[in-house]
């Protein structure tokens, strides 16, 4: 019954997972690196908002609300030479317009909980799906290149492209930014009295409003807004580094991978960067394996479905073990 | 309006309705028991596949056993890190989504090829239920339709009877309501939990499998394309209650419909946009019916310190 129709060699593919993630300087910078980009501003997305208690699932729809914004921006601000005056504020402008975009799109799910209880789950999902018609429309309507051929946006001018960090190199500064938030995620969520109580509202709702007389219902539209910031911010740092345009698929499931991402690090913002650069090479070597090889790239999804069932029954025995020995 | 694009659009309502309804069926079962189940996007799609391998060997019934099976072998699954390993629900759902996302196309690709080739199997034919299918208007949309639709119906009224009127459906609202008074009772949670998930699997997977079986006649890569996840929306949509999800589930089939509808009436108007009006109105309709309070979650929903 399961003959396969195409027969792919093991060692064929395991040679070209490992060209196109990891086995070159190049495959790194330019292929695990940018991929991995988006997955940790997603994943710190993520991470934050389920930190504080907030089921955030629908950090796509706010990829795809930020990667609009900037696609919008990015052509606005530029002339119709291509010329753009004052390049780093328009960039920036990009970059900031998208992140805030993001916010809306999750502060929808926000006002939707606050205001009729709506269960963050199901909210953010229809807004993915929101999301994604919406992009589908405006790229073959009102958002659609002037010559009306292909369903994407008008192509950015390259001075609306982020600059490389590594020189000659498809990496982009995006991928510091990434980092950079990371960082500082992390030190908001250790060290500042709003991240003391994002994880004391995330580790119990009624203790932290009895005990710590914490505002609860703000704490928890602060992380629905700075999630959807981060994974607006992935869309707009996408378009403007990597994709120059908006179109139909433009996030492969990114706010879903972004789980697993944040997962794998334990909700730790630092952790991030490392399991979305893990996440990034798997990912790019997939790619490789599909072009390569013909191994289909799905399989990186399966790999990383595993990955999250390993990481929680690890958690889950490890948690046993200690109650067991208590 | 003309009699034509209203038959067509209640038509389209119903076959629209009908893999919602089975899917969202299991889950008002799952989420009654204390359990959401947002891996029911994998489940459905997994029954999809499974009802293409199936139906490839052993013709249409088959198709539906082994959607069935492939359904409740994912949903067994999620039963195994959400009721027995207490795992969280919500990250637990979205990896066993993944999975069976990622499972199907890898197993579709391997096994058919990239192109997957047009494959294409027969589907289950209409059969009109004798005198109800010449009501007019109703009738044809509603009583001419493929048997797998009138075992939904059937499923309504029957699972709300079982739910409500039997000991065994008390003894799953109670572990949903508070696990402890159900242990207290003599009840173990996580079997009912587990069994409940397995149902909901074989429910989801017959959805999934009348997508394959009954309208689209192959399979496709991420063919699902939300239903599970509009299920679970459609759970909550008709507040925990069978009977409510089937409401619901003719809600969001009428909503996706009203495209055909504006086509036969040549409005022209962004499909894209119709597109987006069924997630639109679930948002209302969920903002409505919560700010109402008519019946409300299962407490226990989502708990893992059992």
């Amino acid at each position: 019954m399961f003959a396969p129709a195409v027969g792919p060699d093991l060692g064929q593919a395991l040679a070209a997972f490992w060209h196109g993630s990891l086995g070159s300087p190049y495959a790194i910078v330019s292929a695990t690196l940018v991929r991995a980009t988006p997955l940790i501003l997603t994943g710190l997305a993520v991470a934050i908002a389920f930190r504080a208690g907030v089921l955030n699932i629908g950090a796509d729809g706010q990829f795809l609300a930020g990667a609009t914004a900037a696609a919008v921006l990015g052509v606005a601000l530029s002339g119709p030479t291509g010329h753009v005056p004052l390049r780093f504020l328009a960039l920036s402008a990009a970059l900031v317009g998208g992140t805030m975009l993001g916010a809306g799109w999750a502060g929808v799910a926000a006002w939707l909980r606050r205001r009729f209880g709506v269960l963050e789950v199901i909210s953010t999902i229809m807004l993915n799906f929101i999301a994604l018609e919406a992009v589908a429309y405006l790229v073959r309507g009102p958002l659609q290149e002037p010559s009306r051929v292909y369903p994407q946006t008008q192509a950015l001018p390259s001075a609306m492209h982020l600059p490389r960090l590594v020189p000659g190199s498809r990496l982009h500064i995006g991928f510091a930014l990434a980092v950079l938030a990371a960082v500082v995620a992390w030190w908001v969520l250790r060290s500042t009295a709003p991240g003391f109580r994002a994880r004391v509202v995330g580790a119990s709702p009624t203790a932290a409003a009895s005990a710590g007389r914490i505002d609860v219902a703000r704490v928890t539209l602060s992380a629905f807004l700075i999630s959807g910031a981060l994974a607006g911010l992935a869309g707009a740092v996408e378009v403007t580094g990597v994709t120059y345009a908006l179109y139909d698929n433009i996030s492969p499931g990114y706010g879903y991978t972004a789980i697993a991402v944040a997962l794998l690090a334990d909700l730790h913002p630092l952790g991030v960067i490392a399991s979305g650069i893990f996440f990034g090479a798997l990912e790019a070597g997939a790619a490789a394996m599909q072009r390569d090889a013909g191994v289909p790239a799905i399989v990186a999804t399966v790999v990383e479905a595993g990955l999250v069932l390993a990481v929680l029954a690890a958690e889950r025995g490890r948690i046993r073990f200690q109650a067991s020995r208590a | 309006m003309p009699t034509a694009p209203a038959a067509a659009f209640l038509a389209a309502t119903i076959r629209t309705a009908t893999p919602l309804l089975f899917a969202a069926l299991g889950e008002t079962l799952t989420e009654l028991a204390g359990v959401i189940n947002v891996g029911l996007e994998g489940v459905v799609i997994a029954g999809a596949f499974g009802a293409l391998v199936g139906a490839g060997a052993g013709g249409i019934a088959a198709g539906f056993v082994t959607a069935a099976a492939a359904g409740a072998a994912l949903a067994v699954v999620f039963a195994v890190f959400a009721a027995v390993l207490r795992a969280d629900q919500i990250i637990a759902g979205t990896a066993v989504t993944l999975l069976g996302l990622g499972a199907t196309g890898a197993l579709y690709e391997w096994r058919y090829g990239a192109t997957g080739a047009a494959l294409s199997i027969p589907t289950m034919s209409a059969a009109a239920l004798p005198g109800l299918a010449r009501l007019p208007l109703v009738g044809p949309a509603l009583f001419d339709q493929p048997p797998v639709t009138y075992v939904g119906y059937a499923l309504v009224p029957l699972l709300w009877w079982w739910t409500y009127r039997t000991h065994a459906g008390l003894a799953l609202r109670a572990v949903g309501e508070s696990p402890e008074a159900a242990r207290a009772a003599g009840i173990d949670p996580r079997t009912v939990q587990c069994a409940a998930v397995a149902v909901a699997g074989v429910l989801g997977g017959i959805g999934g499998g009348t997508l394959v079986l009954a309208q689209v006649g192959t399979f496709a890569e991420g063919m699902s394309a939300g239903r599970g996840f509009i299920a679970i929306a459609i759970v909550a949509l008709g507040r925990w209650n069978p009977a409510g999800a089937a409401l619901a589930a003719l809600l969001f089939g009428a909503a996706s419909a009203l495209q055909f509808l504006f086509q036969a009436l040549d409005w022209r108007a962004p499909y894209q946009l119709f597109l987006a009006v069924p997630y639109a109105l679930t948002l209302v309709g969920l903002a409505l019916s919560s700010a109402r309070r008519r019946g409300t979650a299962p407490a226990a929903l989502g708990r893992t310190d059992l």
